[in-house]
């Protein structure tokens, strides 16, 4: 006799608990520095895309098509 | 300071950027045939090369692979040297990225329209062309991890954390995806069966989404995005917990292409919960996007480059709150499988990619060039184009999925399904399909004018193949106050490292589960092997795409019971699934499903319907399989077949494969006369003889059972 069930697994229900918690853990540090590093370095990182050294791509090049 | 004279290498993005050009028009060229095919069914030419099965994975090869893959390594290889002020670790690399990626392309035009393919989507090709993607893959990432070694800036910025979780991730995906027993040069069973099967290649699937068809374009957008509103990005901060947060929880999400399925239920809760937690990352970056052009929303009314990336980077939100939306259960017992599913991921290609694709070409071309626009005019036709392309595409398609959903799901009073003939559906839906192929074709007529400016522009100009720029060399920084994170993003190997194991966290507890706990898998014991006949005709089921249009996978509603096993009342069942190398669930069903198919209709049903669908169901928009009745099986290839199956654990005799051929034969001739009774000549090595006795197998093991009982 054969009685069908979507698979119902009790032991593996730890597995997604296990992925919250890893998941949260690193966010939560993440978050935590995101907050607290210096502002000085946040610019400067986001400046970097604008300053490679070339003149076709400066800033007073940029604007016109 | 003394500053360093250093070339950037122009060359090989132009390469990729015609590259890209040329395989998009033809990609989308061959997406609009398929359209047209599905109200035209004449467009398929009666021809094996051009039938709608065989060029739909064509298409999507085409503009993934081809389109988006050419556009994304000309963005990285543009943007990579001027954030790291390098010039790329080695031009020999790189010049065998490119070729060998276009090789591969070609490889992958010819092979499909043969019906050379594996089934499984957006990895449809087979092992040797797998294996050459691999090592080019790998070439590109050595040219990427060395450029960053030697590069002359500290920091690394956030597209490039983006380039390297795209490197790392596809490389884990498409290796675990594309295990694969070869049985010859052209032909592999996959390694995996039924629900394990469907589980990595949705884990690949979902991903090659996440970080072929997302990741990169999401460095790009933070490069390019910059660049053309000439300011920096909203919030440095925001994009470093997007990036994190979105590899974390991306390759948790696979599952949410199988819900209602037969795929545990844990799984699919896990792929759910995860798809929704998807649109905070998502929205962030889109916002992080959008809020680049505070105080500048002036300059997107002149500048066609960021009006693309505008509506670029709005599909983006828009596309990444419907996946989730469609990732809930209760949405997606309406719209799997319809139409619904295709616009989604159209409003991602063509108003994500295609739209991020055109605005960094419209800004990147002139600047090589050394030149000016041709015409912004042009670009602001494409624009409008291109958009009233998107949008008359998504909207059939969006009405489409809703209305054939409706039908397939309507009852009665009487407690009958009111639209009993699946076929009533299809017809339903054909004049939305006629103003999909409209929206297809103002989209590619938008790249054709896009083409002609940019070409009439690089004639105007002059190539710069190596553009001078003065840098500092890399010195210490001086300021040390970034901390952790600080130390980690300049320390590329070790950054690459984690990136891995972020994302492997998530693989292996969302695979191992599966593989490793046999209760995943409940046993059906009259579930059988296929026979020998019936494995070729899976083999040329496969190979002409009939997976394309047709589920094999009846959810558990009553909606879908009625309609595949009324007599029985049986869902799909895991269990079922177990000898299913590779497994062919199937993700759009044009057609009806086939799980319950076997016994339903006579053999000479199945013989005049391949011959002629239209004249055996009136209407019918499936292709006719003319050249299924002239070609003959290859039985020399049976015993290889059974041995290679056998080596992935199909309960194969040892020494079997020397009966196999006599019990194919005696099959085959028992369907060829069968045939003959009712007035049809057929050889037994005739491909549909082997077709039909797959078609007829299909769902009979678990009625067997039921008779038993």
């Amino acid at each position: 006799m054969y009685k069908e069930i979507l698979a119902t697994i009790d032991n593996v229900a730890i597995w997604p608990v296990i992925s919250f918690v890893i998941f949260f853990s690193f966010f939560l540090g993440l978050l935590w520095w995101a907050f607290t590093v210096d502002g000085g370095f946040i610019r400067t990182m986001s400046q970097l895309p604008l300053e490679d050294g070339t003149d076709s791509t400066q800033p007073a090049n940029s604007s016109p098509l | 300071m003394e500053l360093e004279k250093i070339h950037y290498d122009n060359k090989i993005v132009k390469a990729f950027i015609i590259a890209s050009v040329i395989f998009g028009i033809v990609g989308m060229t061959v997406g609009l045939l398929a359209a047209i095919q599905l109200f035209y069914p004449i467009f398929n030419f009666d021809l094996q090369y051009t039938s709608f099965g065989r060029i739909r994975p064509l298409h999507t090869n085409a503009v993934i692979f081809a389109f988006v893959g050419n556009a994304m390594f000309a963005g990285v290889y543009y943007s990579l040297q001027r954030l790291l002020k390098t010039r790329m670790f080695s031009d020999g690399l790189s010049w065998i990225h490119f070729w060998g990626w276009q090789l591969i392309i070609l490889a992958a035009a010819i092979t499909l329209p043969l019906g050379i393919t594996t089934s499984k989507e957006y990895a449809e090709l087979e092992w040797p062309i797998d294996i050459a993607i691999a090592l080019i893959w790998v070439v590109f990432g050595i040219n990427m991890i060395g450029s960053i070694i030697k590069r002359r800036e500290k920091h690394m910025y956030v597209a490039i954390w983006f380039y390297i979780a795209t490197f790392v991730t596809v490389a884990v995906l498409h290796i675990v995806n594309s295990f694969e027993i070869p049985v010859t040069l052209f032909k592999s069973y996959s390694w995996y069966a039924g629900v394990q099967d469907a589980l990595v290649q949705w884990w690949y699937g979902h991903n090659a989404v996440a970080f072929f068809l997302t990741t990169p374009y999401l460095g790009m957008m933070y490069y390019f995005l910059p660049k053309a509103a000439n300011r920096p990005v909203y919030s440095y901060r925001l994009s470093i917990i997007h990036f994190w947060s979105l590899i974390f929880l991306y390759i948790w999400a696979g599952p949410h292409h199988l819900l209602y399925t037969a795929l545990p239920d844990w799984a699919q809760s896990l792929g759910v919960v995860f798809s929704i937690m998807l649109i905070a990352p998502s929205w962030g970056g889109m916002l992080n996007g959008l809020l680049t052009l505070r105080g500048a929303w002036d300059r997107v009314r002149e500048d066609p480059v960021l009006k693309f990336m505008v509506v670029a980077v709005t599909a983006y939100g828009m596309a990444t709150l419907e996946g989730p939306l469609l990732s809930l259960k209760n949405v997606n017992a309406i719209a799997h499988f319809t139409d619904w599913i295709v616009a989604h991921v159209h409003v991602g290609a063509l108003g994500w990619n295609g739209f991020l694709i055109f605005g960094m070409l419209y800004w990147i071309v002139p600047r090589m060039w050394g030149t000016k626009l041709y015409s912004t005019q042009l670009a602001n036709i494409h624009f409008w184009l291109g958009t009233l392309g998107i949008i008359f595409y998504a909207l059939p398609m969006y009405t489409a999925g809703v209305v054939q959903s409706l039908m397939w799901k309507e009852f009665n009073p009487d407690g009958f399904l009111t639209y009993p003939n699946f076929l009533e559906t299809t017809a339903k839906i054909i004049p939305l399909y006629m103003l999909r192929a409209v929206g297809g074709g103002l989209y590619l007529t938008g790249v054709f004018i896009m083409t002609y400016n940019l070409i009439k522009t690089a004639y105007a100009g002059k190539f710069v193949a190596n553009e001078e720029a003065e840098v500092a060399p890399m010195v210490k920084s001086s300021s040390e106050s970034g901390g952790w994170h600080h130390v980690l993003e300049s320390k590329p190997v070790l950054f690459t490292t984690l990136a891995l194991v972020a994302i492997l966290i998530g693989g292996i507890i969302e695979l191992v589960p599966t593989f490793l706990i046999k209760s995943n898998i409940p046993t059906i014991t009259s579930v059988t092997p296929y026979t020998p006949l019936e494995l070729h005709g899976r083999d040329i089921y496969i190979r002409e795409g009939c997976v394309g249009c047709h589920s094999q996978m009846v959810r558990p509603f009553r909606s879908e019971v009625q309609r595949y096993d009324p007599k029985f009342g049986e869902y799909s069942k895991a269990g079922e699934y177990v000898y299913d190398h590779p497994f062919l669930w199937g993700s759009k069903r044009t057609g009806p499903d086939l799980q319950r198919v076997g016994g339903k209709y006579a053999d000479s049903w199945h013989y005049r319907h391949m011959l002629s669908p239209g004249d055996v169901s009136n209407g019918s928009i499936m292709p006719s399989y003319p050249w299924l009745f002239e070609q003959v099986i290859d039985k020399s290839l049976t015993a290889g077949k059974i041995k290679a199956l056998r080596t992935v654990g199909v309960p194969y005799e040892q020494g079997y494969e020397d009966l196999a051929t006599a019990d194919l034969e005696k099959q085959a001739a028992k369907i060829s006369e069968n045939l003959k009774m009712e007035g049809y000549e057929v050889v037994p090595e005739a491909e549909i003889v082997a077709l039909i006795s797959y078609l007829q197998r299909l769902g009979m093991d678990i009625k067997a059972e039921k008779k038993i009982e």
